[in-house]
């Protein structure tokens, strides 16, 4: 991958060439094209980064590259050269010869690609055994001498768990392992640290950068994250809507890319809003200690407090207790101990106790619209309910609402006969924005809502948000684990670790050096457009 | 504790107190059916003296709930009581008239276990192999089919088949026919085994020639429940082939069959062990049908019997014996369920 030192890897000669590439989905009754005429040529050893929003075709770009369509799919067009082997050309019963022996691919959501039911040695030996490549003993062995490589904790015993056992980080290192377990000539990988901390995803980037870089492997690198993608590939192709936008080597780029498109993708980091001081406070979260069930304390000592009018991130990686702070403000979670005020009154723990009023002013919008929404209730439906349910709104009245609230989250009024299903995420959270709208709420808490959509739709949802709060004055609370969304829209910051909060306060003054270890080591983790980045902050770390 | 021995146990101890509460509908809903065993046996003419005294004898002049407990406190010291039908002198013990009965039953309940299960499994596991091609629907459609049919008729069938087999050639209905076909019909027919089409056996029938004897009814009642469980064995499995890890599992280049046996139906056991149990159950609770049909002494027939007879001890241990079933069978599919879940086996 991209190394310190340029020129010392030998780059072979062609390994993969796509030509022409149309590949189609079947939904609403027809055949849709995803990917419309890419090309696309890699060489022993390179690592070429594709990077677009989602529905650009990357991940349909890079499972053709295994010859492979998804279920639903169809390679319509084109051809598909892996060393001289013409896949489309090739019988199913070829091209899975080649796929885990040759071809490998990481996947996305690691917790979810590792069967639940067997353990990990198991699975990252399997595809050795079932090629015939080696026997069973050897390949153990070598599995437990890749699991070192990758640097996972205990790596002779590490293969004896079962994925539930081992962490996110782990299981997208061991899927890595489980790639490489055939010594593939190519591996492809499929956001493969999308779903992981910004800590985590540091040790992974690195460990997937080294085992690439030691066997030479090719590696096609699908991401929507700029940052990373500079990091991993010695190429970069912009993806858009099934179509090559531009293709150049990554630090040329990055420095001048050089069309548009390519340009607004990579200004969206850059949104950055001014903070204002607080100068009413409208929660008080006092000393809150919850706990799911009698296990270990999700929450300890935590206090909080959240200015009226204004938004507070709290930022912090994947069991540091933030969703649960959530749970029980809205009171879903009664705490063991500790208190909350909301509007200069004591909040009562559980939600049955609470009164109607309280419950509509503070409301919640959800990280997975998909997941928030009846499928079977139409947009109007969904922002009529709290409109009957809170404020007893009819007929015409309730119907100019809807109208007015459409138009606040910047939608047609034609959307309102639509389904959840027949919008795209963006529309589907917009909707979620209005549905909590709709209850006139003081306090909206948004729980990493951005963090499913891509990067040019989060930062409209973004914007929308900031507009909003500047005309109504609700006050959020903001959580994320991404401080690029921090810096959008925070005025104050909470950064949690381990159900602790570690540091509160303005945004400048927590985003400003000195910071507490662990807030220095959240953020020196974010990664950067420049392409030497990782390997810079790996050398300091080893300090 | 092992969080997987603590739920056993907590299913266990549930299943006792549901049986513990069977048993008591089971007692007040007989103690409430009309009509006095007392006056139907001693007819018509009887005393109310000689009544009285009957129902002394058997016990049935206590309060309800006395006996209940009586009868609880009994079954615990493994004493199920007597039978009505008991005289003075000659005790017939509820366990000494079920135990031949219910040994029949489930003689023929494993037999037909031993050959439906493996075979819905297998029928299942290759449906969904091969979803939506000739073979899924071929199997879909003749288990359709047998499920149809109401058991009794299939049990009339598969006994004319045997019958055919000898007469067959004979018939007016073959004689009507193109001699051609008439002799390959007669030779299809006569492919089929001599099976009894009476399974009458007693306590002194061999082993082997029991299961001769039963292989009718067992062929009968495999028919009416292979459906049911192959059609989740498939489902099960074609739920999981959605599955992210099976999309990982083709990537990795394994064979289709790699991926449904190794990868999808681990994952799949639990639905279908609970159908498996609720059909297993059937076997044994729900087949007095075929035994008429085939004169098979089972414990449906008995219980029927008794009921006419108001035995009541009888109907009592019985319709226990079922709920019994129920409860051990169900109990057996959740730790099953539970057993193959890696995430409560292996707890982090």
């Amino acid at each position: 991958m991209k190394n310190s030192a340029p020129g010392l890897r030998e780059k072979g000669k062609d390994l993969l060439q796509i030509r022409n590439l149309h590949v189609e989905g079947f939904s609403d009754e027809r055949w849709h094209p995803i990917v419309r005429g890419v090309d696309l040529a890699l060489k022993r050893g390179e690592v070429l980064g594709l990077i677009g929003e989602s529905g650009a075709g990357k991940s349909t770009i890079g499972l053709a590259a295994m010859g492979y369509a998804k279920p639903g799919c169809r390679i319509t067009q084109g051809s598909i050269l892996f060393d001289g082997i013409d896949l489309l050309a090739l019988s199913e019963t070829g091209r899975r010869r080649l796929r885990g022996s040759r071809i490998a691919y990481v996947a996305q959501s690691a917790a979810a690609s590792f069967n639940p039911a067997h353990r990990l040695l198991d699975q990252t030996v399997e595809t050795v055994v079932a090629h015939g490549i080696a026997s069973r003993e050897k390949a153990n062995r070598s599995a437990v001498d890749l699991y070192r490589r990758l640097q996972l904790p205990d790596p002779e015993t590490i293969g004896f768990r079962y994925p539930h056992q081992v962490s996110g980080g782990q299981l997208q290192r061991a899927m890595t392992a489980m790639a490489m377990a055939c010594r593939p000539d190519l591996i492809v990988f499929d956001e493969p640290t999308t779903a992981l901390d910004v800590t985590t995803q540091v040790e992974v980037l690195a460990s997937i950068r080294n085992i690439v870089e030691e066997f030479n492997t090719a590696a096609i690198y699908v991401t929507h994250d700029l940052a990373v993608v500079a990091q991993m590939a010695d190429r970069i192709m912009v993806l858009r809507h099934g179509l090559t936008v531009e293709e150049a080597d990554t630090r040329q780029m990055l420095a001048s890319p050089s069309q548009e498109y390519t340009k607004t993708l990579w200004a969206v980091r850059k949104l950055a809003k001014p903070e204002v001081p607080a100068d009413d406070y409208l929660l008080t979260i006092d000393k809150v200690t919850a706990a799911y069930g009698r296990a270990v304390q999700v929450l300890q000592d935590v206090s909080i407090k959240v200015p009226r009018g204004r938004t507070v991130a709290v930022v912090g990686e994947s069991g540091s207790g933030k969703s649960t702070l959530a749970r029980v403000v809205t009171g879903l979670l009664p705490p063991l101990s500790g208190s909350i005020s909301f509007a200069g009154q004591a909040l009562s723990k559980t939600l049955k106790t609470r009164p109607k009023e309280i419950l509509r002013r503070i409301q919640m919008i959800y990280q997975m619209p998909d997941n928030a929404l009846n499928p079977r209730q139409t947009v109007e439906e969904v922002i009529a309910r709290p409109l009957e349910f809170y404020l007893g709104l009819k007929g015409a009245q309730r119907d100019r609402r809807i109208g007015e609230l459409m138009h606040m989250v910047e939608m047609s009024e034609t959307y309102l006969d639509r389904l959840p299903a027949e919008l795209s995420g963006g529309q589907k959270q917009r909707v979620c924005i209005a549905r909590a709208l709709a209850a006139d709420p003081e306090l909206i808490i948004c729980d990493e809502i951005t963090s499913a959509l891509d990067q040019i739709v989060q930062e409209e949802i973004l914007k929308l948000l900031m507009r909003l709060q500047r005309e109504l004055g609700m006050s959020y609370i903001f959580i994320t684990h991404d401080i690029a969304t921090v810096r959008a829209i925070a005025d104050e910051i909470v950064v949690m670790h381990q159900g602790k909060v570690v540091e509160q306060g303005l945004k400048s003054e927590i985003l400003t050096p000195p910071h507490a270890p662990y807030t220095e080591r959240l953020l020196s983790s974010v990664p950067e457009m420049d392409p030497d980045w990782l390997t810079r902050l790996l050398a300091s770390r080893r300090m | 504790m092992n969080p997987v021995a603590r739920t056993v146990l907590q299913r266990l101890g549930l299943g006792l107190v549901t049986l513990f509460i069977v048993s008591i509908i089971i007692f007040s809903a007989i103690a409430m059916l009309p009509g006095d065993f007392a006056k139907a046996m001693l007819g018509q003419s009887a005393t109310p003296e000689t009544v009285a005294a009957f129902q002394r004898e058997i016990g049935i002049d206590r309060p309800p709930v006395e006996r209940y407990f009586v009868w609880v406190g009994q079954m615990l010291h493994g004493d199920f009581g007597s039978s009505f039908a008991s005289r003075t002198g000659y005790r017939r013990t509820v366990a000494e008239i079920i135990a031949p009965r219910l040994y029949n039953t489930m003689f023929l309940a494993s037999m037909t276990a031993l050959i439906a299960v493996p075979l819905a499994l297998g029928l299942g596991i290759l449906a969904a192999l091969y979803r939506n091609g000739w073979f899924d629907r071929l199997v879909n459609a003749v288990t359709l089919t047998t499920i149809s049919f109401p058991e009794f008729f299939v049990a009339y069938m598969l006994a004319y088949l045997v019958i055919s087999r000898d007469t067959f050639i004979g018939s007016e209905f073959a004689q009507s026919l193109p001699h051609w076909l008439a002799v390959s019909l007669n030779w299809i027919l006569n492919a089929v085994p001599k099976f009894p089409t009476l399974s009458n056996v007693n306590d002194q029938t061999p082993f082997w020639d029991h299961v001769w004897r039963v292989a009718l009814p067992a062929i009968t009642l495999t028919l009416v429940i292979v459906a049911h469980m192959m059609r989740m064995t498939r489902a099960a499995i074609i739920n999981m082939l959605a599955s992210p890890y099976i999309d990982m599992a083709r990537l990795k280049g394994m064979s289709p069959m790699a991926i449904v046996l190794r990868h999808a139906l681990p994952n799949a056991w639990a639905p279908i062990v609970t159908v498996v149990a609720f059909n297993l159950a059937y076997l044994v609770v729900g087949v007095v049908v075929v035994e008429v049909v085939f004169v098979y002494p089972g414990i449906g027939q008995l219980m029927v019997d008794a009921v006419k007879s108001r035995d009541v001890p009888v109907v009592q241990a019985c319709a226990l014996i079922f709920a019994a079933t129920y409860i051990l069978l169900n109990l057996t599919a959740d730790i099953i369920s539970i057993a193959t879940n890696p995430r409560l086996l292996h707890p982090r």
